[in-house]
């Protein structure tokens, strides 16, 4: 078992070695089924051609293993240090977005940066865990208890969830928002603060609604009724569902889905790539897929409780709950269990500025596990 | 507890107390962070539920669905059946054409696209109209026929401005059309798209530009020449684009069907004649109808791309009714043609014997009554023989009201008078023999003056020309022959070419020959028509001239000495003449009714004679012996 061992010194001058010797390589290969998984769905959706997404897909997940093995050997306090700075230059890319990001989809939400398309709102959910928990690490069970200690990550949340929002893009501003509200709870915030938040919440919601834009209110609609309007914005629900369910236990076979592969699906290689799982590989595969990635939010939890630090414990739980949400999100979605919004099943679908923010973040997790056991100063009042 | 160095608990204290505090810290962590893992894991589970019921309970369902989804069936019409003449020639084709459609839902705008169309194309009104109809008629994704039979500039045109025409297109169909137009046009009647009362089980129906008999053998036998739709199911994507064909079932063609009728002979005989004037030719032996001419008449081509409203109203205002066929819709008084059923009938009711001599002073006396003789000075001694040879009223005056109408009106239907015919042309009225039931049965009385009346075939009777031939045909074989005109359908012959597939009537022979005797003397032994006897080669023809009033004459017009001839065209009598040849092995047998043509003798009697010489030449030539050409056999 990868965590019976132990780093054997705890200053800061372990070598690169030793510290390949603690990654957990399992979790490595872990991703690697995952990412194969991933690659064997996009060849599906490129009908057989590699060259369409799946090569692609191999290069980045390259990539981001090199990325991913590269910061899990950073000093875990070296990041701790820079948290907040990672926090201010993804606002700063958030706000740069707003002002000259490309038009995608009718909402400002890309950076074009040569070879990579940056999605600055996938960054931002990283470093948003990162300052919070560089926050909340050093603080006592009371401070956290002070209303006042809440106000400065409050707003290093709501700064962020507004860019978002501005874009505009509703699900992944509330997916941020719920990123940190998992620090928080984490961090001991009290619960009756998220009772109180989740009741002013549910009063705002009808005022909120007035405010949507048309095609989010659609969405909304669609999702309370997607036979509604079969061939306008419910058509992607239903194709989605025939899809699924036509798979049956045991699927249509690799490049045998019907509806990916007649394009009734819609933007089978991104967002409703589980779509193309479920269809091809029955509810088998959809829930090998699905245990799959299970396993890699568990595994977070894993490098939370045995994190030393309050730092690693809150970075490895926002992480977890960074990826539990993208998945959850993205299968609720293809099922039809919550409205429709453009989130990609990171490590299987075809995109690149996911792949690396998801492996950015599981590099951090990994330093966290590496340096479990580093120093990270005294609590303070 | 909070950590405070100037406190008793100095430096070893602030160690305990951090650990504690750390402890504690790691304690909520821990509870919080399960907490969190435990919704997670629920919300996986939750996931996994949702799978489960969409990819299992719900799977066949959505299996369906998907199908649905991936295969479509697509219907092709087979080509509609050929109509033959009795020589195999086409008389109505399909000839291949480009048409325009449109797919309402892939226009935006229906209407600017059918305006950019018709600035390229011109649309008349009523074809706009009828696009309009059918767009509203069918779901949206159904092509419409915008235009048939485009020139080749006109599909230049379309294609060049094919971005300004979203939801057109140009292909290749099949367009109904018919030599013979105006010529045949109510036999063969003609197609047109379908009604919504047309609208059966039947889905080729739904296909673009697909049309269904509406009048004549197109309408009699449209499920025979339509044939079945062939289904072939392709696999379509999303757009609806065919990406292989899975299943393909070929439909039937439509068969071809061959008419009795000779074209060219049914050409002939409506070069001779005029408005107004019908002629049935049939083979006497078989009941097969050889020609079936009217005037005026139509042109059935006109209905492949829609008849205007202007042309509509032309044809049905018209007094003429050139739509109507007047063969076996135009309904007449037989006059003097009736008088051999009233003497079968007197024979039958041995109410006398052909022998007996009924004296014709030009008049008959009855009750209040006088009943004229259309010869004034009275034709004297007459027997049966003599009496239909001269057409003398007062003789079938007398038979009339010994036989009474009933027997009279029971005879006229077993010669087919009055009775539905069964040809193969939808919507032929039987017409009307009146009986005293049916007089009755309109609340008047039935006097012994109308059944004298009705003894020279006047008064109520409404008979169609096709009935008269009938039943002469009938009087010269002494079988009810049924008129036909089918011959074969898909190269296999129908029943009823041979006499011996008709029953015979029932007629004493004797009786039968002594009208025969009397019809062959009407043309050859002195009778009314004797200006009209055929050349020798031909043999004889029998015959009966007829001449019906269409207004009454009055007893001041008689006195004052009556001339038909200064009468108004519409007022003059009808000419009637109904014939057989040759007489002693009958081929042919006609009906000749000229409207207003004043009298049977000198309007229907030449022409009949005409006509059969047209049909003898033509089917039975007289050095290849007396046998109808079976030519197209």
């Amino acid at each position: 078992m990868i965590f019976e061992r132990r780093l054997l010194s705890r200053d800061r001058g372990a070598g690169v070695l030793e510290k390949l010797w603690h990654i957990p390589w399992s979790f490595v290969l872990l991703l690697c089924a995952v990412a194969a998984v991933g690659y064997v769905a996009l060849l599906s959706a490129g009908s057989g051609n590699p060259e369409a997404y799946a090569q692609k897909h191999a290069i980045r997940f390259g990539f981001g293993l090199v990325l991913m093995l590269s910061i899990a050997l950073v000093d875990i306090r070296l990041i701790a240090r820079f948290a907040w700075l990672g926090y201010l230059a993804a606002v700063a890319l958030l706000a740069l977005v707003l002002l000259h990001g490309n038009i995608g989809k009718g909402a400002q939400r890309w950076i074009d940066l040569g070879p990579v398309q940056l999605q600055p709102s996938e960054l931002m959910k990283i470093m948003l865990v990162l300052a919070l928990a560089s926050w909340f690490h050093r603080a006592s069970w009371e401070r956290v208890g002070n209303p006042l200690f809440l106000i400065p990550p409050a707003l290093a949340v709501l700064l962020p969830v507004g860019l978002i929002l501005k874009q505009p893009n509703l699900g992944t501003a509330l997916i941020t928002a719920m990123v940190g509200a998992a620090v928080f709870w984490a961090a001991g915030v009290r619960w009756w603060k998220f009772a109180g938040l989740a009741g002013l919440a549910a009063i705002a919601a009808p005022i909120a609604y007035e405010r949507l834009h048309d095609y989010q209110r659609a969405r909304i609609t669609t999702f309370l009724d997607p036979e509604s309007d079969p061939l306008g914005a419910g058509y992607n629900i239903i194709q989605s569902k025939i899809a699924l369910g036509s798979g049956g236990l045991w699927g249509k076979g690799f490049l045998q889905g019907t509806q990916g592969h007649l394009n009734f699906l819609p933007e089978k290689q991104t967002d409703f790539i589980f779509t193309m799982i479920a269809e091809e590989f029955g509810l088998v595969g959809a829930l090998t897929t699905l245990a799959l990635l299970m396993l890699l939010v568990a595994f977070c939890y894993l490098v939370a409780f045995r994190s030393r630090h309050q730092f690693g414990r809150l970075l490895a739980v926002g992480l977890g709950t960074n990826y539990f949400l993208y998945v959850f999100v993205n299968v609720a979605m293809v099922t039809g269990s919550i409205p429709v919004g453009g989130v990609p099943l990171p490590l299987i679908s075809h995109g690149g500025s996911a792949m690396l923010t998801v492996m950015l973040g599981f590099g951090l997790l990994l330093s966290v596990h590496v340096h479990r056991d580093a120093e990270m100063g005294p609590m303070r009042e | 507890m909070i950590w405070r160095p100037w406190t008793r608990s100095g430096v070893l204290g602030r160690e305990r107390t951090v650990r504690k505090e750390e402890e504690r810290r790691r304690g909520i962590f821990t509870r919080r962070a399960a907490a969190l893992g435990v919704v997670q894991l629920g919300a996986f589970a939750f996931l996994g539920s949702r799978l489960y019921r969409l990819q299992i309970e719900e799977g066949a369902r959505y299996a369906t669905l998907a199908e649905e989804n991936r295969v479509s069936a697509r219907l092709f019409a087979p080509p509609r059946g050929r109509i033959l003449d009795r020589n195999g020639k086409v008389v109505a084709g399909n000839r291949l054409n480009w048409r325009a459609l449109l797919v309402a839902e892939q226009t935006a705008d229906v209407a600017a696209t059918l305006e950019t169309f018709s600035r390229i194309v011109p649309l008349a009104d009523h074809e706009r109209a009828r696009i309009e109809r059918e767009i509203r008629r069918n779901r949206r994704f159904v092509p419409v026929v915008l235009r048939e039979a485009l020139t080749w500039e006109e599909m230049a045109r379309i294609e060049v401005n094919a971005p300004d025409l979203p939801g057109i297109s140009v292909d290749m169909g099949t367009t109904r059309i018919y030599p013979e137009a105006e010529d045949l046009a109510h036999v063969v009647g003609y197609v047109a798209a379908p009604a919504e009362r047309d609208a059966d089980d039947d889905p080729l129906l739904q296909l673009p530009g697909i049309r269904v008999g509406r009048a004549g053998v197109e309408r009699h036998h449209d499920r025979i020449l339509r044939g079945r739709a062939g289904t072939v199911e392709v696999e379509v994507n999303a757009v609806g684009r065919v990406i292989r064909e899975l299943d393909r079932r070929e439909g039937i063609p439509g068969q071809d069907v061959q008419l009795s009728v000779d074209a060219g002979l049914q050409k002939a005989i409506r070069a001779k004649i005029q408005d107004g004037t019908t002629a049935v030719l049939l083979d006497a032996r078989n009941g097969e109808v050889l020609a079936m001419a009217t005037k005026p008449s139509f042109d059935p081509n006109i209905f492949n791309a829609g008849v205007s409203a202007a042309q509509w109203r032309q044809w049905t205002a018209a007094r003429s009714t050139p739509l109507i066929n007047k063969a076996t819709n135009g309904l007449y008084a037989p006059g003097s043609t009736f008088k051999m059923i009233v003497a079968l009938a007197a024979l039958e009711a041995r109410v006398c014997r052909p022998g007996d001599i009924v004296h014709c002073p030009g008049h008959m006396d009855f009750g209040n009554n006088r009943f004229h003789c259309h010869n004034r000075a009275g034709h004297g001694g007459m027997n049966m023989r003599t009496a239909i040879m001269a057409s003398c009223d007062v003789y079938f005056y007398e038979m009339a009201k010994r036989v009474g109408m009933d027997r009279i009106a029971a005879m006229a239907n077993r010669f087919g008078l009055g009775v539905d015919l069964e040809i193969e042309l939808p919507g032929a009225r039987r017409g009307l023999v009146p009986t005293r039931a049916w007089r009755q049965a309109q609340g008047k009385p039935w006097s012994i003056g109308d059944t004298i009346v009705h003894g020279i075939g006047q008064g109520f009777y409404q008979i169609t020309p096709l009935s008269l031939a009938v039943m002469t045909a009938r009087l010269a074989t002494g079988r009810a022959v049924q008129p036909h005109l089918t011959r074969a359908i898909g190269g296999r012959p129908v029943r009823g070419s041979q006499p011996e597939d008709w029953p015979s009537l029932g007629i004493p022979e004797a009786d039968l020959r002594l009208i025969r005797e009397a019809m062959w003397g009407v043309v050859n032994g002195g009778g009314t028509a004797g200006a009209s006897r055929l050349p020798p080669q031909y043999g004889q023809m029998a015959g009966k001239t007829g001449t019906t009033q269409v207004r009454r004459v009055s007893r001041e017009q008689r006195e004052r000495g009556f001339n038909v001839n200064a009468l108004p065209r519409e007022w003059r009598p009808h000419a009637l003449f109904v014939a057989y040849a040759p007489h002693d092995n009958p081929l042919f047998a006609l009906s000749v009714v000229v409207e207003h043509g004043t009298s049977g003798s000198g309007a229907a009697a030449p022409l009949a004679r005409d006509i059969m010489i047209e049909a003898f030449q033509r089917l039975a030539p007289p050095r290849q012996g007396q046998r109808v050409a079976d030519a197209g056999r």
